[in-house]
């Protein structure tokens, strides 16, 4: 067997490319339904730009379950870090872009690291803290903001701009989007620390006594979490050019959505963030066919349900085929 | 389970007298978290010694009161439900379009029942038959019955009901200001405490939390408990939301949206561990009771309730944290030779 029939054997049994032809099957039913969907100069941009922002929110999220945690803060992080981005144009008039962007990612970041800290230090589930952190963000973004809002007016254009633009006929938001995705893929695929992230997840006491610095990777994972929904948040005011105080409210079980139809075990040590990301572009591809395949769009959330429980019985099955095939190679 | 072992183990937490347990205990601590907030709040905020506001107060909590009874059995088992928000609002919305076809409430009512202990019972399938995490099915099914709550009606309500229903879920028990609501969940409350502390089906609850194989082992039949207990969960759910549309009279697909971490939020705080095993029905309750108080002190004070949120987010995780803190200052003060006893209750 050469390489190259290897390497289209282990594309066709990967995981991600059942999700990947879900989606490819989405499309073309819209498609052909209402050719504009795919060739239409704005069909083809929103078909890219729509997922973009919860790409990057599945990308986090998938790294954190990696490690077999979860952190349901993203939501709210994303809404607190687009109000900053708003208040960052109008108190510091002439602010250059690429300054609000590190801000946005640095501020993300630490909110990331203030949950990691509570995980790794107290011991106390991510479930539980992030939970309190997503109330905890969400109660300080609606005092800060209060009924104020952000207004497109209020941001510079080239800032709006980058919203909506494309280069190449690719939206730069999509440019934005895949970039983090590669970057992270080769990160948890070819790095040291990004395997131990895997090794964490699978069993965590295991990699403990093996010596890894299992506080340190999982600081890492949150923050990395906190700062791309950090990312998403800036991203997000450029985007939608309004902010109220309510922004990526229900963002967080969507992200987690994502993650487990792309595959990433909810119980850490599988998955990959090509699975997520293929998951979130899936997740809004679909609110976006349904209504164009005759379903109304009122039904696009229980779709989304079906998609959620398929995909776990599907990795379920899955997994149980292998034990068996495991099983069997072991006893001959 | 503890005969078996050969040494003898004294536990320490449960070597100290009933009342210092009581005491140090979470619900101890929530209890006089609550007490220490009421006293204040009647004290400084102006109207809130009113009997009114212990009216609202407990019309507004209903829902989350009833719901934190399955979810607290549910968490001590180790597993959790997303999906009860969703399941309210699929009642809400079965009992709107039954009624609006012209079927009397008491039967739109028994149906949307059904409904609810039928999503519960697809919950408890997936989980146990199946054999998907908890976490993720009930992710799933989150928007699954949402979904199929908003399919079903749109972007339209449903507000025309029976004089008689609706005012029988804002009723006040003659001669007090309490809703006539509270005897449902007292009795409720009553009979979940009996389930949990005094039966064997509750003692199995704490061991599947505990090692779900060590209570496989010792007879308790896990997958059939955790089956009830997502059942329970779904019917609770509907009767929730049959009284949140009958009080708001509106019946609606996005009823209820979010109350699913609310009443986890809740049930965390008073001092059930997510990790399974440890609780009681009494935590739970004080701990929806004090977010509520804060909630209604807030209001009348004045500050925005949006603070409510803040509050909350920090009380959860101050409280576990603080948990987690106490535990590792135990193991630090503990003698070399008592220290892995120590830790065995540490861990729990």
């Amino acid at each position: 067997m050469n390489s190259f029939t290897k390497g289209l054997r282990a594309f066709v049994t990967a995981r991600e490319t059942g999700i990947l032809l879900a989606l490819v099957i989405v499309i073309a039913a819209a498609t052909i339904k209402n050719p504009t969907f795919l060739f239409s100069s704005d069909g083809f941009r929103d078909l890219l730009l729509t997922p973009s922002i919860l790409l990057l929110l599945a990308v986090g999220q998938a790294i954190v379950i990696i490690t077999r945690n979860v952190d349901l803060s993203v939501g709210s992080v994303l809404g607190l870090t687009a109000y900053l981005t708003g208040r960052l144009f109008i108190d510091v008039p002439g602010i250059p872009i690429i300054v609000v962007f590190l801000i946005g990612i640095v501020f993300g970041g630490l909110l990331g690291l203030i949950n990691g800290a509570l995980v790794a230090f107290a011991k106390v589930p991510a479930l539980v803290i992030t939970l309190g952190t997503l109330y905890a963000y969400r109660g300080i973004n609606v005092v800060w903001t209060g009924s104020d809002r952000i207004n497109s007016s209020d941001m510079p254009k080239e800032f709006l701009g980058l919203g909506t633009q494309s280069i190449l006929f690719i939206p730069v938001l999509t440019i934005i989007a895949v970039v983090v995705l590669i970057v992270a893929a080769w990160y948890l695929r070819n790095r040291r620390a990004g395997r131990e992230l895997y090794a964490i997840g699978s069993d965590p006491d295991a990699a403990n006594l093996y010596g890894l610095k299992v506080t340190q990777r999982l600081l890492v994972a949150f923050v990395l979490s906190g700062a791309l929904a950090g990312l998403a948040g800036v991203l997000y005011a450029a985007r939608y050019g309004t902010v109220n105080s309510q922004a990526g409210t229900g963002f967080e079980l969507q992200a987690v959505g994502a993650a487990v139809i792309g595959g990433v075990a909810i119980f850490g040590g599988s998955g990959s963030v090509w699975g997520a990301a293929i998951g979130a572009y899936l997740l809004l591809t679909i609110n976006r066919a349904l209504p164009i395949l005759g379903v109304q769009d009122f039904w696009q959330r229980f779709v989304v349900g079906i998609l959620i429980i398929g995909a776990i019985v599907l990795d379920r099955v899955l997994a149980l085929r292998q034990a068996k095939r495991l099983t069997v190679a072991r006893n001959i | 389970m503890t005969e078996t072992t050969s040494t003898p183990r004294t536990y320490r937490d449960y070597a100290q007298p009933l009342w210092r347990r009581l005491l140090v205990s979470r619900e101890g601590a929530v209890i006089a978290a609550l007490v220490l907030v009421v006293v204040f709040a009647i004290s400084f905020v102006p109207h809130f010694a009113q009997p009114i506001t212990l009216t609202y107060l407990l019309l507004d909590i209903t829902p989350i009161l009833l719901i934190a009874l399955p979810m607290t059995l549910i968490i001590i088992t180790g597993e959790i439900d997303l999906s009860v928000a969703s399941t309210m609002g699929l009642a809400s919305v079965t009992l709107g379009v039954l009624h609006q076809a012209g079927m009397p409430i008491p039967l739109a009512g028994a149906i949307a029942l059904v409904v609810g202990a039928a999503a519960g019972a697809l919950n408890g399938f997936l989980i146990t038959v199946v054999g998907l995490p908890s976490l993720a099915v009930t992710i799933g099914t989150l928007a699954l019955y949402r979904g199929l709550a908003v399919g079903l009606l749109g972007t339209t309500a449903v507000t025309e009901f029976t004089e008689f229903w609706t005012d029988l879920a804002k009723s006040k028990i003659a001669g007090t200001s309490v809703p006539s609501v509270v005897v449902v969940i007292l009795v409720l409350a009553i009979v979940f405490v009996a389930l949990l502390h005094f039966t064997p089906f509750g003692r199995g609850i704490f061991a599947i939390g505990l090692s779900p194989e060590t209570a496989r082992f010792s007879g308790v039949k896990v997958e059939r408990t955790k089956f009830i207990l997502f059942v329970l969960s779904g019917l609770i759910s509907a009767l929730a939301g049959l009284y949140y549309t009958l009080r708001f009279s509106s019946a609606r697909g996005d009823n209820a949206t979010g109350y699913e971490l609310q009443v986890i939020a809740a049930v965390l705080l008073g001092g059930v561990s997510i990790f399974g095993g440890r609780g009681s029905i009494v935590g739970p309750l004080g701990g929806v009771f004090l977010i509520g108080v804060l909630a209604s002190a807030l209001r009348l004070a004045n500050v925005t309730s949006d603070v409510i949120n803040i509050i909350t987010g920090t009380l959860l995780v101050a409280s576990v944290v603080a948990t987690s803190f106490l535990a590792w200052f135990r193991t630090k003060r503990a003698r070399p030779g008592k220290k892995t006893e120590i830790l065995a209750v540490a861990k729990g």
